[in-house]
């Protein structure tokens, strides 16, 4: 018999396609899980609209629900109901160890350039906060690029949204 | 699927807004591998791939109370049926000037035309401009970076000069009350608009290279 929180524990085993070091239940993308007559509906919502992940954690998701022997279905929810705060502390701290820093959390009114140029961000190889925003852009839409001058090192940092 | 259908001027907006998107996106995209700079390939590139995804997800919208499929809305119409300003349809690439102004004043018009959105009464096109407002504030604080960079530039006259040339086309992008709070915001008077009831020259040719693949094989599944 398929249970909610089975489901849950399936989904915590599902990597995040593109960092796979963390689950989509650490990243905070589910929403939220209902069991019916084994029929099982996941909420999930994208990190950032354009996220070409989006395709590859739908399939992954209905995938992990079809191994416990359920029907899936999985609905894509477009609104603001995830923020980087959603991603669990372990979820930051595994981040955190593969070298991407956890994101700053959201404040209401919006990240600034003079936010992002401070000194507020640490790396996550050396703690450091002598660090420097390099690109606000980075190789997939959630991450900004960051230059560590105390370790000389260039890092990946999660952007607030 | 919505209980009310929203009202025919909101799905034309969010059409309107989604032509636009998907325009400006690909137009940003001709500039992957040959921008300034590598930092500045990898930010456009990411800039352009944030618009598409905002298209997508208004196509998707639109699509769900229109009983169509986003990516007919997106690529089976005909230029003449585009909604689109006229500033997003321009070829700025090699121009990066032109092609900052066009993104500063896209920009600065985009944010005004979200937060209204932001106060939808169709509950999925509010909370959707909320998601993309989260989104777009890097791309506002992107364009403001680089429109500070140019005017304290030995090239600021030139970046003047095409602020100057696309401000018609920029306040073609919204109407009434809108266009008001963008000459604020921009810091210039009111001319007359290059507006939606128009196409420029270059949409019919990207089209054509946009909608290509599409058409050489319809009905294909990807």
């Amino acid at each position: 018999m398929v249970t909610a929180e089975r489901v849950w524990e399936a989904l915590a085993e599902v990597a995040d396609p593109e960092i796979p070091v963390v689950s989509l239940v650490d990243l905070g993308v589910v929403r939220d899980v209902e069991v019916e007559d084994g029929r099982v509906r996941i909420e999930f919502t994208p990190t950032f609209l354009g996220c070409p992940a989006v395709e590859v954690m739908r399939d992954r998701m209905a995938e992990a629900v079809r191994a416990l022997g359920a029907e899936p279905e999985v609905d894509v929810v477009l609104d603001d109901s995830w923020s980087t705060d959603r991603i669990t502390p372990a979820g930051r701290e595994k981040l955190r160890e593969s070298g991407f820093a956890p994101p700053a959390p959201r404040e209401a009114t919006g990240p600034t350039l003079v936010q992002l140029q401070s000194h507020a961000f640490r790396c996550p190889y050396c703690g450091s906060t002598d660090t420097r925003l390099e690109n606000i852009f980075g190789p997939t839409p959630c991450r900004s690029i960051r230059w560590c001058a105390s370790c000389r090192q260039p890092f990946e940092q999660f952007k607030t949204i | 699927m919505n209980a009310q259908a929203p009202p025919r001027a909101e799905l034309d907006a969010v059409l309107a807004f989604a032509d636009d998107e998907l325009v400006l996106g690909w137009r940003d995209s001709e500039w992957t591998g040959i921008a300034p700079f590598l930092e500045e390939d990898v930010a456009f590139s990411s800039i352009a791939q944030g618009e598409i995804g905002h298209a997508r997800a208004l196509y998707e919208l639109a699509a769900g109370a229109l009983g169509r499929d986003a990516d007919a809305l997106a690529f089976d119409r005909s230029p003449e049926e585009y909604r689109c300003a006229p500033l997003v349809e321009l070829r700025l690439v090699h121009d990066w000037a032109g092609t900052v102004a066009r993104h500063w004043l896209y920009e600065t018009a985009d944010g005004l035309r979200v937060a209204a959105l932001l106060e939808s009464d169709w509950p999925e096109l509010a909370g959707l401009a909320a998601k993309m407002d989260r989104e777009e504030a890097y791309h506002r604080m992107h364009a403001q970076m680089w429109a500070d960079r140019l005017r304290s530039s030995a090239e600021s006259e030139r970046f003047e000069a095409a602020v100057g040339e696309l401000w018609p086309y920029a306040l073609g992008l919204l109407e009434g009350e809108q266009r008001d709070r963008l000459c604020e915001l921009v810091g210039r008077e009111p001319v007359e608009a290059i507006g939606r009831d128009t196409h420029s020259d270059e949409l019919a040719p990207l089209w054509e290279e946009m909608t290509m693949v599409r058409r050489s094989l319809p009905g294909a599944t990807w």
